[in-house]
């Protein structure tokens, strides 16, 4: 059977996806990047190959994510595609007429508008990451909850506290103010999921109105309280699809089925051998002139597999524009 | 006495040229660089905006290198821009430098300070030969932009890549060493001879223009080489505005083609008053462009940048209206390169997409909003020029 490969590796998980032939959903892996994106990807292609059966043939593999470059480099994409165009394809898959798309991850936030089934608008955080998944991390751990009670609690609460969730460093200050004044656990969580959301409808809505359905997805969207404060902010229901954490990895890797079918390439798959290589990364200032660049670069063995950072360019290397795929969208 | 100033553009070939003709010694700004922003961070207000951190870290650095004249523009309006100079003045008096600070201020608006700006960079010039000198370099200016503009249209089309950044340098060079009228006109045809006789295939992917404030459209360094960057993906760019419209004293901009006045009409339905800075004129461009068949535009504003907020405010009434697709994004010191650039690859890849689908931005919305606006004009007896 054919297989198509999607990876999206992000600031906080690591997702990869297999789909068949149709663009159907095989198996999907879904880990913690914890500052190591070449390891998390090789654990989680590991994990993937164990639970394969052997008749399977990687036809095509595309990347995404802010290490969408670098991971690349080590499996051989054949489609590299930046996070907000994925994710609207994976909506499409799912939601075939979605016109907006909230996706939070672990340090970005991003709304999407779509219209006859093409992404006419987005927005993402800019100078703020007061209302991304990191923000619920950080206070879940305050509380001293594990993130996943999050969910429970915030749907038995009755109400919501109200909390600033302008800055992340004010909330804190508002939750602990809360705390020492005796509102229950329940209600300071969904009072942080609340805020959460007008954080999120104030600064990346900006006034535009949002039109159902809504797909609610990225790795927050786990969180039932969220959806819940979604829903009572905007007086409709919003949609959770069933991979609403892979989003991103499902996205490229239907952008690359559509690649491979439509050109009827060969893939640059690497194959799953490459858990086992070691690779090592390495940084420098290069010293050619007063801007000091920092030029990061990854080595297979004693390969190099590509360079990059250098704002003149003299020390880029290997595959860094995004592939050119516009006439499959 | 040795001048220098801050590093926007082209500008720094205008000034060269013009301080050579009026026999004033002119330091060229050292590149920008993240030494310059980082000396200008530290030292300037943390809510000034970008444009004035970078201009403070060329002052620290050209006085570093030698420079005891510093040379800045005024400007008038509601704009933080116009007290800059004095600004960075003070902090720079004290931090301990020597210097002195000549502002230029608009000559139409403050023809006194203009005239005695002057008058302290070269006391013994007659008027008239400073004023033959200035038009000389002016036009000379031109030229560059005018060129820059054509090379715009050439890059994304080249065959090979890169062709029109070495042609480009080559012609900048001939042209700086012209010095008569004549030499200029001659390097200038020879220019645009050049930039013609690069092979060129197919037509560009897609038409961007770039709007929003003047310093970051300007300085390659501030937006992270966007023009470049965009017009390597085979897209076409048309800027805002030019460096020699910017300076120059007349409102008809003839780099870019389209008039103070133009603009201020197209914007009218939406802002019917100069806001200060670029505000106006964002609104206006964001029209016209879209009547010019653009297929979306890229706006770029300094953090805590009032005009352009006051602009970006009405961008969703506009949008509504127009369907034209608008990528906002905010630059300072913190924007780093890499969530930059994703964000504009996201944005072109939204209006390929859109093209496949034929969805197109309403410019015949403008019409019939011009038409209506005509028609209003016309009851109260006045004809559009």
């Amino acid at each position: 059977m054919d297989v198509y490969l999607g990876v999206d590796v992000g600031s906080v998980s690591t997702n990869l996806v297999l789909l068949d032939d149709e663009g159907e959903v095989i198996t999907y892996e879904y880990l913690r990047t914890q500052g190591q994106p070449i390891r998390a990807v090789q654990e989680g292609l590991k994990r993937i190959y164990s639970r394969l059966s052997s008749n399977l043939v990687v036809k095509g593999c595309g990347s995404t994510g802010s290490a969408r470059f670098l991971t690349a480099a080590v499996i051989g994409a054949d489609v590299v595609k930046n996070e907000i165009i994925s994710h609207a394809l994976a909506a499409l898959k799912f939601e075939p007429q979605v016109r907006t798309i909230f996706e939070i991850g672990g340090q970005d936030s991003k709304v999407t508008f779509l219209k006859d089934q093409v992404v006419v608008d987005f927005a993402m955080n800019t100078i703020c990451a007061a209302g991304t998944g990191s923000f619920l991390d950080h206070q879940a751990a305050r509380l001293g909850l594990p993130i996943e009670s999050f969910s429970e609690l915030a749907l038995k609460a009755k109400k919501g506290v109200q909390i600033a969730g302008r800055c992340t460093v004010f909330a804190e200050s508002d939750m602990i103010h809360r705390q020492q004044t005796g509102y229950p656990l329940e209600e300071i969580v969904y009072g942080l999921c609340q805020a959460l959301v007008r954080n999120y409808l104030n600064n990346l809505l900006k006034g535009k109105p949002v039109n159902p359905p809504v797909v609610f997805q990225g790795g927050v969207a786990a969180n039932k309280g969220m959806r819940r404060a979604f829903e009572e902010a905007l007086g409709f229901p919003v949609v959770v699809p069933p991979y609403f954490n892979v989003m991103g990895a499902i996205g490229v890797a239907l952008l690359t089925r559509t690649y491979i079918q439509k050109t009827g390439k060969d893939t640059n798959f690497k194959g799953f051998e490459i858990v086992d290589f070691a690779y090592a990364t390495e940084s420098f200032y290069c010293d050619g002139c007063s801007n000091n660049c920092e030029i990061a670069e990854i080595r297979q063995g004693k390969k190099i597999l590509a360079r990059w950072g250098s704002r003149c360019g003299k020390w880029e290397m290997g595959n860094l524009e995004e592939s050119q795929v516009f006439s499959f969208l | 006495m040795l001048v220098s100033s801050p590093q926007m553009g082209n500008v720094h070939f205008f000034l060269q040229d013009l301080f050579e003709r009026l026999g004033v010694d002119y330091l060229f700004p050292p590149p920008n660089s993240r030494r310059t922003v980082a000396l200008g961070t530290r030292f300037a207000p943390e809510f000034a905006c970008f444009p004035f951190k970078v201009t403070l870290g060329n002052f620290i650095e050209a006085l570093e290198a030698g420079a005891d004249t510093l040379v800045m523009v005024g400007g008038i309006g509601p704009c933080r821009f116009g007290y800059y100079a004095e600004t960075q003045r003070r902090i720079l008096q004290g931090l301990g430098y020597q210097f002195e600070m000549i502002i230029i201020e608009p000559p139409l608006a403050h023809p006194l300070l203009f005239y005695r700006a002057l008058r302290r960079l070269c006391p013994s010039l007659p008027l008239f030969k400073i004023y033959r000198e200035i038009r000389a370099s002016f036009f000379k200016a031109q030229s560059f932009d005018f060129l820059e503009k054509r090379a715009l249209e050439v890059r994304p089309v080249e065959m090979v890549k890169g062709e029109t950044d070495k042609v480009l340098a080559q012609v900048f060079e001939e042209l700086s060493r012209a010095k008569t009228e004549e030499e200029i006109v001659e390097a200038r045809k020879k220019g645009f001879a050049k930039l013609e006789a690069i092979r060129t295939k197919g037509k560009p992917c897609l038409k961007v223009g770039l709007i929003g404030e003047f310093y970051l459209l300007l300085e390659p360094f501030a937006n992270f080489g966007l023009e470049r960057f965009l017009n390597q993906k085979g897209v076409f760019v048309e800027r805002a505005v030019y460096v020699t419209d910017w300076i120059g004293p007349s409102s008809t901009n003839p780099v870019q083609g389209i008039s103070n006045e133009e603009i201020a009409r197209a914007a009218h339905p939406y802002l019917s008053h100069f806001v200060g800075g670029e505000g106006r004129a964002t609104i206006g461009h964001i029209v016209t462009m879209t009547q010019k068949g653009f297929d979306g535009l890229i706006h770029l504003t300094p953090f805590t940048c009032m005009p352009e907020l006051v602009a970006k405010s009405i961008f969703p009434k506009i949008q509504s209206d127009l369907d034209i697709p608008i990528l906002s994004l905010i630059i300072d010191e913190h924007t780093e390169k890499t969530g930059f650039l994703t964000r504009i690859e996201a944005f072109l890849d939204l209006l390929a997409w859109r093209k496949n689908r034929k969805i197109t931005p309403r410019s015949t919305f403008i019409n019939w909003l011009s038409n209506k606006r005509e028609k209003k004009l016309a009851t109260y007896g006045i004809k559009r020029r």
